[in-house]
């Protein structure tokens, strides 16, 4: 398990200056949402939202906000609206605008239409454009039509696509659809083809974000934690020079980097989740209650041209 | 504990349901129950006779659901949701959750 090795090195991170240390020390804390910056084609994390807005940086940022699980309302969060409401208003006081916001899924609990409702009516009020992909709790109606009709118009197949942002290329991708007994995430054959037809011909500089529901690369096989074929996606990823995936599912912050390719993944708006083995099953994790908003958050990122890496700050509601 | 207690109760209970309809095709067999726990179908595998009402029930608070391809597939089972499906047929019927595919169970039919 090559997942847990991120945590021992203190040599700082030259595009960053961010040591290995520092990365841990983000990852604990409990958050809204991750601010990505992207600086010379590398996403950076910031650290707190606050102090990376103060920053001022040059060139793009977005916000990473997931797993808001709109209709939750067990002992881990018995209130994921009113938590949902807090990031969102967070992103609202934010004295520089992000460009836009991604959401990694698992928009709803259980898919609800009241739920998909709540979650727009509360995500629209940070007046930025969203771009989402779906968790599997976005794909529990009965017809399966309700996050392809809100958020899926134009989107191919089961709702993946790709768009650009000043230089830097998106990539929405789906794995929670048409799973396999006994197997992890799944992007399927016709999804890779399309990543395979969009990359063509685009520029080995071009800096590339991938954004996904469940992590694309391997962080715990055991709870589900990984995607069958997320290799083969980074297979052809492997000639870009900067590479970022960000993903959601884990509710927890988590990265690593591997040559050109940076892994993240944010915190949950909802509810915490347990460390990979840590408790006896990935379900939500109750924790004490002036605790929980330490545990939640969002990210954001920031790029800045020239620069290798993004700067991702992942923010805790609280603390 | 005391859910086990709850749990074979109400095991019995059918039972006893059962044993009472005389007229019924397959009074023979008993139905019984899996409990999906911690992300796990318990017990994971289990032999029935043909003519076993098999009930899911979901303790967890996310989420699951019950598919053996073909065969059979449950709704989205909320926390304390369930699922029942009568076996007619011998054979093996080996099924997962659609949302969580590491989680597998089997019900052996005979």
């Amino acid at each position: 398990m090559s997942a847990f090795d991120h945590g021992h090195n203190e040599v700082p991170d030259p595009a960053t200056g961010v040591s290995r240390r520092r990365v841990l020390e983000c990852m604990t804390w409990a958050g809204t949402g991750v601010l990505w910056t992207i600086s010379g084609g590398v996403p950076r994390s910031l650290g707190l939202v606050d102090s990376a807005l103060a920053a001022a940086p040059a060139g793009l940022s977005f916000l990473q906000i997931s797993d808001s699980h709109v209709g939750f309302d067990k002992p881990a969060n018995p209130n994921a609206i009113g938590t949902l409401e807090e990031a969102i208003g967070r992103i609202k006081a934010m004295p520089a605008k992000p460009s836009f916001m991604i959401h990694t899924g698992d928009i709803t609990h259980l898919s609800k239409q009241s739920e998909f409702d709540d979650a727009e009516r509360i995500i629209s009020q940070a007046k930025l454009d969203v771009h989402y992909v779906p968790g599997e709790h976005d794909f529990l109606d009965e017809d399966v039509k309700l996050y392809r009709e809100r958020y899926g118009r134009g989107a191919k197949g089961a709702g993946w696509y790709s768009f650009d942002a000043n230089g830097v290329h998106f990539i929405g991708l789906v794995n929670v659809v048409d799973l396999k007994a006994g197997g992890l995430g799944n992007l399927g054959a016709e999804q890779l083809m399309w990543l395979e037809d969009d990359l063509k011909g685009r520029s080995r500089s071009t800096p590339i974000v991938v954004f996904a529901h469940i992590p694309l690369w391997t962080v715990y096989p055991a709870w589900g934690w990984g995607t069958e074929d997320g290799a083969r996606a980074l297979e052809y990823l492997k000639g870009f020079g900067s590479v970022t995936v960000l993903n959601g599912h884990i509710h927890q912050v988590m990265q690593k980097v591997e040559g050109n390719v940076t892994f993240h993944t944010a915190r949950s708006t909802a509810f915490p989740q347990p460390a990979p083995g840590t408790a006896p099953s990935p379900g939500p994790m109750k924790v004490a209650d002036d605790k929980l908003r330490s545990l939640l958050g969002v990210a954001s990122i920031n790029f800045k041209p020239g620069e290798q890496r993004l700067a991702i700050i992942d923010t805790p509601l609280q603390g | 504990m005391t859910r086990l207690i709850q749990r074979s109760t109400r095991t019995l209970a059918m039972a006893a349901a059962i044993s009472l309809c005389l007229g019924c095709a397959y009074a023979h067999a008993e139905d019984t129950a899996v409990a999906i726990d911690n992300f796990t179908f318990s017990p994971a595998e289990l032999t029935v006779k043909v003519g076993t009402t098999v009930t899911w029930t979901n303790r967890d608070d996310i989420p699951h659901t019950v598919v053996s391809a073909g065969k059979f597939r449950s709704k989205t089972l909320d926390t304390d949701g369930n699922f029942s499906f009568t076996f007619v047929a011998v054979g093996d019927y080996r099924y997962f959750c659609s949302l969580h595919p590491h989680m597998t169970g089997l019900i052996k039919v005979e």
